[in-house]
């Protein structure tokens, strides 16, 4: 593979900005190979995409404030929670992940950009396509998908114009998603500057590198069963249907088999991103690398072997309930590992505490009650009670809020320094860490109590001994959105070159490559393979050779 | 913005008092007992390990702060300490697994049951059938709730008596019997839920899933649709009424032979709840359930009422003499209403369907514009998504099929009570 680099016509002069023209500007962004670039599209992406899920959330939650139909015909509500929950997932949270990957992983590892910078372009810009076409669906008729984001026929089969849409727009974002993935792996195992071994690449690398061999495995197995689907509803195929000889059980094994390394997906990323922050405002090495290592393998094989936990009321053999009871459960062991870790790693060490490491000690506590709730779940019995309840909503909600995206935020104010050159409003960013982590709190804590007391989710109205906790999560759900906008100003800030400038190294305890190149980083770096010298790998490895 | 206060007070006040409300219910079965054993041993397992790491934790947030002068350790790996605490959650586990996977096996063991009732889920009501005797009926969505939870209904919720956990007919079951549900749905995935029960189980269109349960305590006890299954998931409650086992014997002797029309519903005696399939079932029950609820309530659901008043004042024409036509202009009037009631969620106020391909237009359809009686059957009958509304009575349908048959620029002529009759 040639070196990216040899691509680049505007390597003299720089990219272009607005004062170049409009016209020069957007073929810059649409155009553009470098991972910088696609780095910043991809994060921009991700932050428009979590607005809009948002506002979707807020439709529910008001809709939700109080027992009784107030605002939205019950048709429209499913079609909320379905988009809320495809927008967030594979327009948020993966192309976030994504942009970070981009900026991250070459100045991490010491390569000059993604292995394959052409690829990168065109992952990236099928996103834009693939949202189009879904959230479009809104205004054709019938509406929008409202079957859910997993989708389950028969019931998603029952979608009217809105479906042949949705699977398309599905495949886009699986082949964005692989081409991605497929850059990842092939920039990681190929490109990494001399003396950069596997077991000294930092945890947001390693992390990484699983995911994309997890997206590898499963985002064909998704493609398929939509496709599926797709033969179900317009080629008289039967694989879901009972009268033609399918089951539509068959669906969800399949989708579940995709869908669960899918959660690790959303997860394995972020556990990478807090792995390197809190390091560095512990001004201590992370505690247990090579464990971390092993963990993040383990959870990623397990990820194969658990998918049927989503599925225990469908209806199973006795032994496969057992089965996936057990491997589920074992999933607590990896994982609790990585938890004493970053305790160990915090233990005795000298702590500050700037916003990144707010975003990533809240994580750890957050994160850590959405798996504990996990655990009670993994007890197929009680998963009884538990299954298609509110219980199950502040489970994942807990995991994927102040789990994967607050990785996502304690990530962005942790490199925005190194990408803008200056020093985030570190009082706006408290701010916005308090305001969204009590009003988080505040949404989804009482799930766990309006879920046990046995309120199903996706209703769109419910019976008055649940209406206190709804109405409680409601107002969270409004403080949490509208908090939002103070990152927004944030990072508009940053981007304006607003602020104190900041230096190469940024944060006193940091350690890595990223942090040997100036602030903002160069638009080109390592071009020629930096020295990886102890002190900026041993932050992350066990042989402590620095005095 | 009161309520919400008084809820948060109240909730910080008396966690106690209020259990059912902030936790699993304990329920009326072994297999529920066991389930909440198992349920509060694995969150109290939680809250040790949770207590544990987050004290050291915040003990550490606190205390090894730069700002207290706390110089950084360097210490970064220990194996002793990695193989305990791999090792330790690994036995608490295996402690959790085994009683889990007893009351799992105890769970799925349906043998020794001695009666069985066929549950089938339809978009978006409830079908039981007790295969050891004659009784079958439907249960849907109690008319009180219904006529509470449209958009903009401008009734509150609060003034109706269990909001979205009534139903018109209730399962009724005796206690102290082993019974085994078999369960399926019609059309798309259900869920058959009762967390007094502990009882969860999908129900999946052309499969049979069996459950079973033994209930020790008579009483009520509400549930609803657990698994998305479209528009109205939410509006599909279960209501099971546990008997003494001679009640419920009563309750099934009386159930064939019981006037269908002569079916006195009053929530509290058990009576009350026996299931009628004939004429009238329907809106007798919600005649009552609006007299039940406080005066606002019955005056906001005074359309309600008149649909009971008329469909009553109606019945004798159409048992006794059947030969008697109705007017067009009663039975459009009477159709209005029993579509806006059982049609209009999948095909629309407007007649135009969903555009869906199983939810069709009525305007123009071959069905409703062509012989009456395949129209008739296909009500009767039901037909793919559409399940059968043989439970209405011979008037309702007549009224609702003339209505079909010239609204919305269709010209399809009159269709008597008789016909429907002669159809059944």
């Amino acid at each position: 593979m040639s070196h990216a680099a040899d691509h680049h016509d505007d390597h003299h002069h720089g990219p272009a900005t607005l004062s170049d023209g409009f016209g020069k500007w957007a073929m810059r962004w649409i155009s553009t190979t470098n991972h910088k670039d696609l780095g910043t599209l991809y994060l921009w992406f991700s932050f428009l995409m979590f607005f809009v899920g948002g506002a979707m959330a807020l439709v529910i939650r008001a809709e939700l404030f109080q027992p009784g139909m107030q605002f939205v015909d019950p048709e429209f509500f499913n079609q909320m929670t379905a988009m809320h929950a495809l927008i967030m997932i594979f327009g948020a949270v993966m192309p976030g992940f994504v942009g970070l990957a981009n900026w991250m992983i070459p100045m991490m590892i010491g390569c000059s950009d993604l292995a394959l910078p052409r690829v990168n372009n065109w992952g990236f810009w099928i996103l834009p396509f693939a949202f189009t076409i879904l959230i479009s669906t809104l205004f054709v008729p019938g509406g929008a998908p409202a079957a859910g984001w997993t989708m389950y026929p028969p019931l998603s089969l029952q979608t009217s114009n809105a479906f042949p849409m949705l699977i398309f727009a599905i495949h886009l974002m699986g082949i964005s998603s692989i081409t991605g993935a497929i850059n990842v792996v092939v920039t990681i195992l190929n490109m990494r500057a001399p003396g950069m071994t596997l077991l000294k690449m930092p945890l947001f690398v390693w992390t990484w590198l699983i995911t994309a061999y997890l997206l590898i495995a499963v985002m064909p197995v998704l493609a398929g069963a939509v496709t599926m689907l797709l033969t179900d509803k317009y080629f008289a195929t039967s694989f879901f249907s009972a009268a033609g000889g399918g089951d539509p059980v068959m669906f969800q094994h399949i989708f579940w088999f995709f869908g669960h390394p899918e959660v690790y997906i959303l997860i394995l990323p972020a556990f990478g991103i807090v792995s390197t922050i809190i390091p560095t405002f512990a001004r201590k090495q992370l505690f247990g690398y090579d464990s971390m290592v092993y963990a993040t393998a383990s959870i990623a094989f397990l990820s194969f072997i658990v998918w049927a936990h989503h599925m225990f009321t469908a209806g199973m053999p006795i032994a496969a309930e057992l089965f996936f009871m057990f491997s589920t459960m074992l999933i607590a062991v990896p994982t609790g590992v990585k938890v004493f870790n970053w305790v160990a790693t915090m233990w005795r060490g000298s702590m500050t505490f700037e916003t990144p490491m707010l975003f990533a000690i809240a994580f750890v506590f957050l994160f850590t009650i959405g798996g504990f709730s996990g655990l009670m779940l993994a007890i197929a019995p009680v998963d009884f009670q538990y299954h298609d309840t509110y219980f199950v909503v502040a489970h994942f909600h807990y995991v994927l809020v102040p789990g994967a995206i607050f990785a996502i935020m304690g990530g962005v104010y942790y490199w925005l320094p190194k990408w803008s050159g200056v020093m985030y409003n570190e009082t706006a960013g408290k701010w916005h860490f308090w305001l969204t982590t009590i009003f988080v709190n505040v949404t989804f804590f009482p799930m766990h109590f309006s879920g046990l007391a046995g309120m199903p989710r996706r209703i769109p109205d419910y019976a008055v001994q649940f209406a206190d906790f709804n109405m409680i999560a409601s107002v969270g759900a409004f403080g949490f959105g509208f908090s939002q906008f103070i990152f927004l100003w944030i990072v508009i800030q940053a981007c304006r070159r607003k602020g104190e400038a900041a230096t190469a190294r940024v944060w006193e305890g940091a350690h890595g490559l990223e942090w040997t190149v100036p602030s903002p980083a160069p638009y080109h770096t390592f071009e020629t393979p930096p020295v990886v010298s102890d002190a900026e790998v041993t932050a992350v490895h066990d042989e402590p050779a620095h005095a | 913005m009161s309520r919400l206060m008084m809820g948060l007070v109240g909730m910080l006040a008396a966690p106690m008092a209020l259990a059912s409300k902030w936790n699993m219910p304990v329920g009326v079965t072994e297999t529920s007992r066991e389930v909440y054993d198992l349920h509060m041993l694995i969150f109290w397992i939680c809250v040790v390990i949770g207590v544990g790491v987050f004290g050291v934790m915040f003990y550490s947030v606190f205390a090894h702060r730069k700002s207290k002068g706390a110089k950084p350790a360097d210490f970064h790996e220990s194996t002793t300490v990695e193989i305990i605490w791999t090792v330790i959650p690994f036995v608490i586990l295996i402690a959790m697994a085994i009683p889990a996977a007893g009351t799992l096996m105890r769970m799925e063991d349906v043998s020794g049951s001695e009666m069985t009732v066929k549950i089938t889920g339809y978009q978006w009501l409830w079908e039981y059938e007790y295969l050891d005797s004659d009784v079958h009926f439907y249960s849907r969505l109690a008319p009180s709730s219904d006529a509470a939870r449209q958009l903009d209904s401008g009734i509150d919720p609060a003034t109706v008596d269990n909001y979205l956990l009534e139903v018109d007919n209730r399962l009724v079951l005796p206690v102290d019997t082993k019974i085994r549900f078999l369960l399926t749905a019609n059309d798309v995935l259900h869920a058959w839920w009762v967390p007094d029960l502990a009882l969860k189980k999908d129900a999946v269109p052309g499969f049979v899933r069996e459950i079973w349960t033994k209930i020790d305590e008579p009483g009520v006890y509400r549930g609803q649709c657990a698994e998305l299954c479209g528009r109205d998931h939410g509006f599909m409650p279960i209501v099971v009424e546990a008997l003494p086992k001679d009640e419920y014997e009563q309750w099934v002797a009386s159930y064939g032979s019981e006037s269908m029309t002569d079916a006195v519903v009053d929530a509290g005696t058990p009576a009350a709840t026996a299931p009628t399939t004939g004429p009238g079932a329907l809106y007798t029950d919600k005649e009552s359930a609006v007299d039940s609820d406080d005066s606002e309530a019955s005056a906001e659901t005074s359309g309600e009422t008149e649909v009971a008043q008329a469909d009553a004042s109606s019945k004798p024409a159409a048992a006794d003499t059947a030969s008697g036509d109705i007017s067009k202009a009663t039975l459009m009037a009477d159709g209005e209403k029993v579509y806006a009631q059982n049609c209009a969620a999948c095909h629309q106020p407007s007649g135009k369907g969903m555009e869906m391909a199983n939810f069709p237009a009525l305007i123009g359809s071959p069905i409703v514009t062509g012989d009456p009686a395949t129209q008739i059957k296909q009500v009767l009958k039901g037909k793919a998504a559409m399940p059968p509304f043989a439970y209405l009575t011979d008037q309702q349908i007549a009224s609702v099929v003339t209505y079909t048959r010239n609204s919305w620029g269709n010209d399809s002529g009159v269709v008597q009570p008789a016909a429907v009759k002669a159809q059944r």
